[in-house]
């Protein structure tokens, strides 16, 4: 590098070295990330509470005074909206998204910074607005995550005086900053890419973050329309959504609105986001098979249109979700074959995850151990999807516990453990430190154990009938007493899993201190965040020259290579032009394409 | 595209396709208006959607559409074809007068809001008031939601201005004017549409 390129280097960063501009005010990707990440983690501490509150209630039935009729629907409807919207949405594209997309793509940081650091701060400002409702009186709003109008806005409902109106504010803010962040997302993939990395050559979790910010841009509008004319119905008393309605012995003004208007709407954005959810999972989770497994990726062309296929197939399901709000049996035959096609590529996707593990050099990591815990919880959740998206099953099981079983299994624990693995993966990168292993290994086997525990017996009680969304079974008939034990059990093991997930928060401060120094690829992956000169890296992730990309992220165990990894910035090797010059030595999978020599690169 | 193409392999072609010229370059932020544009679109489309089935349920009644619409269409239109006169006098270098029509653009958008206020108040004068009627309520959140986009692409249009005042090179300055040109077409589009949609319904 001549003097002048570091010159112009130096010019062009203006690295901010005031603490204030550093760490606060950043427009840095990677602070950015660090804030959005730790802002979803205290929110998700609150829902995590919340759950234990929850099961305190179905476990030991009046035992605590305090939880009453309208705390427990406060309780169920802030957990749900907060895991939902403020953790794992927020987490994986603000959080993964924001850290992951610049560093993997090759380039300097997010293409409209500004607008990075403004969509923070406004989804801070979401998240204020929405802990603000626990504080207004008749405190948060107990409508069920789904907010179905009439009863989400009508008296009678807690949280009717300021938690809803709250809660609606809090979403269309967070839409707002969603919005922010997803246009730099997505142009950032589309324009910022480094020198060589094609779009069938970024690493799957980019794909997956991008396919989901897509879907997220283009779902959350129907929120936004959903929110907005809610909103309006609770305050200035339109009738969009309401219909003439009798409450308290009194009518109301409202007349002539459908409560399933706002279902179609609201489901419309409701299913995307739950592979708004997944896809970032379901990328990541194959970026950690592949390199702890020392193997490409199996099928990663396959992969990419699966991600795609999914995104676009899950805008036409939506009505799934409302088999017992009452619907023409055709719609509800249309709504089952595409919800049971959505199989076909979820189906690939897992095949592959488990082919890439196939005959592979597994190393049993803790990354490694959160994403095969992964695959197995995702398999089971889908399967009991499959269940659920026929009508005639649905529509006995829709109201019980088999449907929470169903989901928590499907899109709460099994992107939660992408989560964790992706943390214990990038805390390296992140800090410059190993998260603790010895506490990594109690919280995977806890959590991993203790959320079947939970779950797997919920879909007993499904089938028994137990109803969702009761406060308490006293006096009915046809629950056995059998129902209030298992209850029990899984309060207990929720309480376990909950305190897991503490320790796993302390392990992630006490590492930062104490923790083993990382060197800058500890796990040696191939794709380019880990090939930085710094680690953590620094303000402008490349220092004066930007990598050059040769290879996909997945050349691992490539034979006659010097190492079993090739980054993705290694030019072209001696044996890969030997082999292109004498394809008949070598077999055909292992065959390179002609690499122009260029300079550049590691 | 046979199954054995192995697209990430290296076909001489990578560096073409991804040339590594990022940054917030016109290209870019180009770009980055037309996904804004796509999500404003499923916006707007969800509206039209709702309005739609809305309308087949009880208490609707047919908005009378207030008379200063029709010269607020014509304001809107007109900002639009000065921001692309702007950008077209910009390309040419004559920055005198591709300022002064960049201005009067922006302009017409502030005076579109204005009008669009004055067709908030003669509703409001006839007592059409949102919760009556759910097509008035239509007409209130889809007029507001169109101004306060509308609001925003002003903010932009501040920002060219003061960039064009503070002696910005010629091509960021016609810039500028190119994506608020756009934005000012969209906008009209998407007023257009619901215009259409308030007048047949």
């Amino acid at each position: 590098m001549t003097d002048e390129t570091a010159k112009d280097y130096d010019a062009e960063m203006h690295e901010p070295t005031h603490f204030f501009t550093k760490y606060i005010w950043s427009q840095d990707h990677k602070v950015i990330a660090v804030q959005y990440s730790i802002t979803a983690m205290a929110i998700g501490l609150v829902a995590l509470v919340l759950s234990w509150l929850m099961r305190l209630q179905l476990g030991f039935p009046g035992v605590f005074d305090f939880i009453d009729q309208e705390a427990y629907y406060q309780y169920v409807t802030m957990h749900g909206m907060i895991m939902v919207i403020y953790l794992l949405t927020a987490f994986f594209l603000g959080g993964f998204g924001n850290y992951l997309i610049p560093l993997m793509v090759g380039a300097r940081d997010m293409v409209f910074p500004y607008l990075n650091m403004l969509s923070y701060w406004v989804y801070l400002l979401a998240v204020l607005v929405l802990v603000a409702s626990f504080f207004v009186t008749g405190g948060p709003t107990g409508a069920g995550w789904t907010l179905y109008p009439p009863q989400s806005i009508l008296p009678g409902t807690p949280g009717y005086d300021g938690g809803i109106i709250l809660m609606l504010v809090s979403l269309i803010i967070f839409i707002v900053a969603f919005t922010m962040g997803g246009l730099n997302y997505v142009t950032t993939i589309l324009q910022a890419r480094a020198r060589g990395m094609t779009l069938m050559r970024m690493p799957l979790s980019v794909w997956g973050i991008f396919v989901a910010t897509f879907m997220g841009l283009l779902a959350f509008p129907a929120l936004f329309v959903s929110g907005v004319m809610l909103l309006l119905d609770r305050v200035i008393g339109t009738s969009f959504f309401m219909p003439e309605i009798v409450s308290l012995g009194e009518p109301l003004a409202y007349g002539g609105g459908s409560p399933l208007l706002f279902q179609h709407l609201f489901w419309f954005f409701g299913h995307p986001e739950v592979y708004i959810v997944a896809l970032p999972a379901f990328g990541i989770v194959s970026d950690l098979l592949s390199v702890h497994a020392r193997k490409a990726i199996f099928g990663y062309r396959m992969m990419v249109w699966a991600l795609l296929a999914i995104g676009v197939l899950s805008f036409i399901v939506w009505a799934h979700h409302m088999y017992v709000s009452g619907m023409d049996p055709a719609f509800g035959y249309f709504f089952a074959v595409t919800t049971l096609i959505i199989a076909v590529p979820t189906a690939i996707k897992v095949y592959n995850w488990t082919l890439t593990l196939w005959k592979a050099d597994i190393h049993l990591t803790i990354p490694m151990m959160f994403a095969i815990a992964f695959i197995l919880t995702f398999v089971f959740g889908g399967l009991t999807g499959l269940f659920l998206g026929n009508v005639v099953v649905d529509v006995p099981l829709s109201d019980t516990y088999f449907v929470v079983a169903h989901f928590h299994m499907v899109m709460g624990v099994a992107p939660i453990l992408v989560v964790f693995g992706a943390i214990y993966h990038w805390y390296p990168k992140i800090t410059g430190r190993m998260l603790h292993e010895g506490m990594g290994k109690v919280h995977f086997w806890v959590t991993f154990l203790g959320t079947y525990a939970i779950y797997f017996p919920m879909h007993y009680l499904g089938f028994v009938g137990v109803p969702r969304r009761y406060y308490d079974y006293e006096d009915i008939e046809f629950i056995p007493d059998s129902v209030a034990d298992l209850n029990m059990a899984i309060t207990i093991a929720a309480l376990v899993v909950g305190a897991a997930q503490l320790m796993f928060i302390y392990n992630l401060v006490w590492s930062l201190i104490w923790g083993k120094k990382a060197d800058s690829n500890p796990w040696k992956a191939n794709s380019l965040e880990w090939q930085t000169p710094d680690t953590p890296p620094k303000h402008g992730n490349w220092g004066v020259e930007m990598p050059t990309v040769y290879r996909w992220a997945y050349d691992f165990s490539v034979p006659g290579a010097a190492e079993d990894y090739m980054p993705q910035n290694m030019p072209p090797q001696p044996f890969e032009a030997h082999r292109a010059a004498h394809p008949e030595e070598g077999p055909e999978e292992d065959k390179p394409g002609e690499d122009k020599p260029e300079e550049g690169g590691t | 595209m046979s199954i054995l193409t192995k697209p990430w392999l290296d076909d001489g072609k990578a560096f073409d396709q991804a040339p590594g010229d990022g940054g917030a370059s016109l290209k870019t932020t180009r770009l980055g208006l037309f996904v804004f544009i796509g999500v404003a679109t499923a916006l707007f489309s969800l509206f039209a959607t709702a309005y739609y089935m809305r309308m087949m349920l009880g208490g609707w009644q047919v908005l009378v559409e207030p008379w200063i619409l029709w010269p607020n269409t014509a304001v809107l239109l007109i900002g639009s074809i000065l921001m692309h006169w702007a950008t077209r006098l910009g390309r040419r270098g004559d920055m005198v007068r591709a300022r002064r029509m960049f201005m009067a653009g922006g302009v017409a958008g502030i005076l579109f809001l204005l009008g669009q206020i004055m067709a908030w108040q003669q509703l409001i004068a006839l007592g059409a008031y949102a919760r009556v009627n759910p097509a008035n309520a239509f007409f209130y959140l889809i007029t507001g939601l169109h101004g306060l986009h509308l609001l925003g692409g002003l903010v932009a249009w501040g920002r060219g201005l003061r960039k064009s005042a503070s002696g910005a090179a010629a091509d960021k300055v016609t810039a500028s004017m190119e994506l608020c040109g756009t934005y000012w077409h969209f906008m009209l589009l998407v007023w257009l549409g619901l215009f259409l949609l308030l007048l047949v319904t």
